[in-house]
């Protein structure tokens, strides 16, 4: 498909890339046909985000959970005071509007996962990992492997920070070739626990954007096989040379991983199991088998109506909000395994209780409510 | 000998707060266990019963080590070997 056509506005807007005989009309419009997915609104986030809708890069995507803090501002410059407490996607919206409000933004809420990975990245010609943990850095490389899409790499700890294109298809490396296996939690300290150089993010994003609006325009060379190191203290930069695994297991001449996995697992991040469940609790994972099998309970809902519009369990049987438990106690069998669920678990904690102590015997709370749920079963269960 | 080593910013606490770290020894190998002989705590951190860890790369010049002849690798003077670990930080 031939890159579209700018308008008037576009040129005025642009004209400091168009006089340029490297990105000129034809980069430019190749800027105007690419998209970019963004994993990761914050540090990293900030500064691509902010250049790549300036630069007029089309159709731009924003993946985050997180809600602005204040204690964020000191490095994510898409954000700002009046929005704190905001979704991050909808605050960069708001801030990459004001900028540029030629490009498309889409925002999605939500944390990726292997359910939703490759749905999010599809549409996207290029993935940029600006995340801050190794299990969505794991998934985010082999879901763009498997779709063969390039994926511009950041990380920063401190006053550190590393930069690289992923592009098997293209004959360079992929994360897993650099690092085939993550480290042990608790090896290596966090961001969170180290701090971070405030600025540090901007150099490193900005290096990021530097590279997707180079691969959209298809100008320069493209940081492919080649690991660029940062160090702020010394103000030094650094190359090493990175090379494709060919045993590598995702992007290797066999892969023997072909599709998403557990990454929380992959990564020994173990959710906490309840060892030793009481005689009337239940994990969510229990539940879930159990709700798969003839002998499934009869499961109660002791949230409120409008809260089931935004969440419920598959299959639930019986809707009695926590406070009308007492005069609708009759509608239960006490005959019957019942398992009751709220939010997070305490309302069904008290109606377990309260139906104890009317006689019933074979009743348990599902600990954790539909958050645990939604953690543990079903990624794609919203958390409110 | 005299082999260069730095030593990245996570690592930093395990090695005196040094970035770099001078050290005799004609291989890789050597020169990674003259170092945590020297900064024991460190060991931990980038071997695991003996072995490298996977996060854990470790290059001569800018030529990562798996494709040279891993610790096996022999050092001239006046090289630089530089450890990288994995680091995720983003936000
Ligand atoms: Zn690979």
């Amino acid at each position: 498909m031939a890159p579209p056509d700018l308008s008037n506005e576009e040129i005025r807007r642009y004209s400091r890339h168009l006089i340029m005989p490297e990105v000129g009309m034809g980069g430019q419009r190749r800027l105007k046909q690419g998209s970019v997915l963004l994993i990761g609104t914050g540090g990293l986030g900030s500064p691509l985000a902010l250049y790549l809708a300036a630069a007029g890069v089309g159709h731009i995507g924003l993946v985050d959970f997180d809600v602005v803090d204040e204690s964020n501002l000191q490095r994510q410059i898409v954000h700002g005071t009046s929005t704190v407490g905001l979704a991050k996607t909808e605050s960069a919206r708001r801030r990459l509007h004001d900028l540029n409000p030629l490009v498309e933004v889409t925002t999605y809420e939500t944390p990726i996962t292997s359910a939703n990975a490759l749905d999010l990245m599809r549409p996207y010609d290029i993935i940029i990992d600006g995340t801050d943990n190794f299990p969505t850095r794991y998934l985010t490389n082999d879901a763009a492997v498997m779709l063969g899409k390039p994926n511009v790499y950041g990380s920063i700890f401190r006053f550190e920070g590393q930069v690289t294109v992923f592009s098997p298809k293209d004959g360079g490396p992929c994360y897993r070739c650099l690092y085939p296996e993550p480290p042990p939690p608790g090896l290596v300290p966090s961001c969170a626990e180290g701090g971070v150089l405030g600025v540090l993010p901007g150099v490193i994003g900005t290096l990021q954007a530097t590279e997707a609006i180079k691969l959209l325009t298809g100008i320069g060379e493209p940081l492919i096989g080649r690991l660029l190191l940062y160090d702020a203290l010394e103000m030094r930069f650094r190359e090493l040379k990175l090379r494709r695994n060919v045993n590598c297991p995702v992007c290797g001449d066999h892969p023997t991983v072909t599709e998403l996995i557990d990454y929380e697992q992959f990564c020994g991040i173990v959710p906490e199991v309840q060892t030793l469940s009481s005689q009337y609790e239940i994990t969510p994972v229990e539940l879930a088998a159990l709700l798969e099998t003839p002998e499934r309970p009869f499961l109660l809902d002791v949230r409120n109506s409008y809260e089931v519009e935004i969440a419920s369990i598959e299959g639930t049987d019986l809707l009695i909000p926590v406070d009308q438990l007492a005069e609708q106690i009759n509608k239960l069998d006490s005959s019957v395994e019942i398992v009751v669920y709220c939010r997070s678990g305490a309302r069904s904690g008290q109606a377990v209780e309260m139906l104890k102590a009317a006689g019933f015997r074979k009743v348990k709370n599902m600990v954790g409510g539909v958050l645990r749920w939604s953690d543990e079963v079903d990624p794609t269960m919203a958390k409110y | 000998m005299a082999i260069t080593i730095t030593i990245p910013t996570a690592l930093r606490q395990y090695a005196g707060n040094n970035a770099t770290v001078a050290l005799e020894a004609d291989t890789v190998g050597a020169l990674l266990h003259g170092l945590i002989e020297q900064y024991p705590t460190l060991g931990k951190h980038i071997f695991d019963s003996g072995k490298l860890r996977s996060f854990v790369n470790v290059y001569v010049g800018d030529e990562d080590i798996r494709y040279l002849q891993g610790e096996a690798t022999p050092l001239k003077d006046g090289e630089t070997v530089s450890i990288i670990p994995a680091i995720a930080g983003g936000r």
